[in-house]
């Protein structure tokens, strides 16, 4: 039996600044199983929001090329109205900033009812009312029938994520992606919404992408992660694998920089900054830049993910020479999960 | 909802009754009063000053206040124009129907031009459309409206005759009459129109930036998510969004639109509240200058009271629970 979701093939996003375009996912090839969990990791800038946007065709003035194939569609090269017909049914998103995500006019109900008329004319006003109360008491809102006629502005942060997440799945979608839920939300909160996608994952069936760059997060919660660095993937693996047997530098590096029980000293920093669109390499490997203690010729000439171990892929050879330079000790990753 | 709209009404009371002492107050430094003009200067002084007594004249300011606002709240008595020689009520009754219907046509024609330019502007930005409305707003902007209704007034009034140059409605038709009324729209429409293609520039730039920052928004992206397509993007979560400070310049425009009425109604020579308060103040008529500055002024006040619980309406983040 096919297993696959989404299916991503050579994705390559472009923005245009002045004249020239500049890729912000260069070269992505994914894929996404049914009922599992993808993590993307990777730093501020790495592109991960914009492989998200790029899936769910966001993006307002991107130049999108290669294939995302879901349920039998390309849906890089899907009519707009087609693309209103899966996002919010089959697709559906939950984004960072639940304070600037829902209308301030609309009350709750008009904004989760949105998402249900729009892919069902059929229903009844009253039906919708009662699937929206449905949906709120599944996203645990304590009084669902009187949140229903409050405003944005009337409910606390962690109500109005809940409330995304209720217009998420008001159509129960096959693919959730989530673009750093829990951001913009206190510790307390983060956990009972990241509790609540666990719980929603095992009633829905669906494959969902979360994005993070919170490695806590991906250690609770993924099956598989995926690293970006710069646009590029540079590590694919099982989460456990990933945690125990990381092999890119840079996901070695990022490992290296979280704070753990039995750390002491000074904490691993990753030299540099992550280069701006305009400026990313173009050609070698492009994490080079920011290890610049190593021999120049331990990279590819032309870095490709490599499949090191069964689903474990690698991009660039350089990881089979990578060593932290001396006055920073490689940690032993034991600690999280 | 209407605790909201009492509150409100409240804190526009003592606002008015300010008003009313600070026009009270102006009126009484003017130099003379009602006895040294109207008055043949060959009388005796002393019985001049003995009338003083008996109206009142001498008494300090703030009883002559309360025996004024008592006036005018219970019988409507804002005093009498030297020139007319008529009540100022009389007067101003005639002139405030003129005045308002010149500020109604303009009011609408200033949001049937501003509203489809400022949602075309916003929507398509930085286009050759968008830069043709910009063009526009910029022009409106830099040009004086006594300036362009001249021009207006005479182009269209006396080189093309396609308007009647003066007047609120032409002689010898009995009111109530269809012809009565197309008459007074006809000698609405120009000077309306004038000053609603300058006045207009301002909602046009209001909104298209307003357009403009809530398209970027992220609950916009949300509504994009959900599937709606691009039309109900902008019909529902867009405009709705962007009409919101609109509805707060609604009073300014209300205020705004006296300003104009004054230039235009001279212009014109429309028999407005406009031009009375202009050809009083040039002939010192100034129980008439006071009762205009006195209602202008309430204009003002209730244009922005309307404007408050207009965004209360539209905007629940304004009512108060």
């Amino acid at each position: 039996m096919d297993n696959k979701l989404l299916e991503i093939k050579n994705l390559k996003t472009s923005f245009r600044i002045k004249d020239d375009y500049y890729a912000a996912v260069d070269d992505v090839t994914l894929t996404v199983n049914k009922n599992e969990v993808l993590a993307i990791v990777g730093e501020s800038g790495s592109g991960k929001s914009a492989l998200a946007f790029s899936i769910m065709r966001l993006h307002n003035r991107a130049k999108i090329e290669g294939e995302v194939l879901f349920k039998e569609n390309n849906i890089v090269e899907l009519s707009p109205s087609k693309m209103n017909k899966l996002r919010g049914n089959d697709m559906a998103m939950i984004f960072q900033d639940p304070l600037t995500a829902l209308n301030p006019l609309m009350t709750i109900e008009d904004q989760i009812g949105e998402a249900l008329f729009l892919h069902n004319k059929k229903m009844s006003p009253k039906e919708r009312r009662n699937k929206v109360i449905d949906l709120l008491n599944q996203v645990g809102i304590p009084r669902p029938d009187y949140t229903c006629d409050q405003f944005p502005h009337e409910l606390s942060g962690g109500m109005r994520q809940r409330v995304m997440i209720a217009i998420a799945i008001s159509n129960n979608p096959e693919l959730l992606i989530a673009d750093e839920p829990t951001t913009a939300l206190d510790v307390t909160i983060q956990a009972q919404i990241l509790d609540l996608i666990r719980d929603l994952k095992e009633n829905m069936n669906a494959g969902i992408v979360l994005i993070t760059h919170d490695l806590g997060v991906v250690a609770e919660m993924a099956d598989r992660v995926a690293v970006m660095y710069a646009g590029e993937i540079v590590e694919i693996a099982d989460v456990h694998t990933l945690f125990e047997n990381p092999r890119h530098p840079y996901t070695r590096s990022l490992l290296n920089s979280v704070p753990s029980d039995g750390h002491e000293g000074k904490l691993h920093v990753i030299q540099g900054i992550v280069p701006s669109l305009k400026h990313l390499p173009r050609q070698g490997c492009r994490f080079s830049a920011r290890m610049p203690w190593m021999d120049e010729s331990v990279h590819e000439e032309n870095p490709v993910l490599h499949e090191i171990a069964p689903g474990h892929h690698v991009r660039c050879t350089c990881h089979e020479h990578f060593y932290f330079p001396k006055e920073s000790k490689e940690v032993q990753n034991d600690g999280i999960s | 909802m209407w605790k909201f709209i009492v509150r409100r009404l409240l804190i526009a009371l003592p606002q008015i009754l300010l008003l009313s002492v600070l026009v009270f107050l102006m009126a009484q430094m003017m130099p003379g009063d009602a006895l040294s003009g109207l008055i043949d200067p060959n009388i005796d002084p002393a019985a001049i000053e003995a009338q003083r007594e008996r109206l009142g004249l001498n008494d300090p300011w703030h009883i002559q206040y309360v025996d004024w606002i008592t006036g005018v709240v219970t019988e409507g008595d804002l005093g009498r124009s030297f020139r007319y020689k008529m009540d100022v009520t009389e007067i101003i009754g005639q002139r405030l129907t003129n005045t308002f219907w010149l500020s109604l046509v303009t009011l609408i024609f200033t949001y049937l031009i501003a509203i489809p330019l400022g949602i075309t502007s916003g929507r398509y930005n930085d286009t050759f459309r968008d830069q043709m409305i910009t063009g526009y707003t910029y022009v409106g902007f830099a040009t004086p409206l006594f300036i362009f209704a001249l021009v207006a007034l005479w182009i269209l009034g006396f080189q093309f005759g396609w308007f009647p140059t003066g007047g609120s409605v032409s002689p010898g038709l009995t009111p109530g009459t269809f012809e009565y009324f197309l008459s007074r729209l006809h000698h609405l429409i120009l000077p309306a129109l004038s000053m609603a293609l300058i006045t207009t520039v301002n909602t046009v730039q209001y909104l298209r930036s307003e357009i403009i920052d809530t398209k970027q928004k992220d609950f916009i992206i949300t509504a994009r998510a959900k599937g709606a397509s691009e039309s109900r993007v902008y019909n529902r979560h867009i405009l709705r969004n962007s009409l919101l400070p609109i509805a707060a310049f609604f009073g300014f425009e209300i205020t705004g639109l006296i300003g104009g009425t004054i230039f235009v109604e001279t212009i014109y020579s429309y028999p407005g509240m406009g031009q009375l308060f202009v050809e009083s103040i040039n002939l010192r008529d100034y129980s008439v200058v006071t009762a205009v500055v006195l209602l202008l002024g309430i204009a003002s006040i209730l244009g922005a009271l309307l404007s408050d619980i207009i965004l209360s309406l539209v905007d629940p983040r304004i009512r108060i629970k």
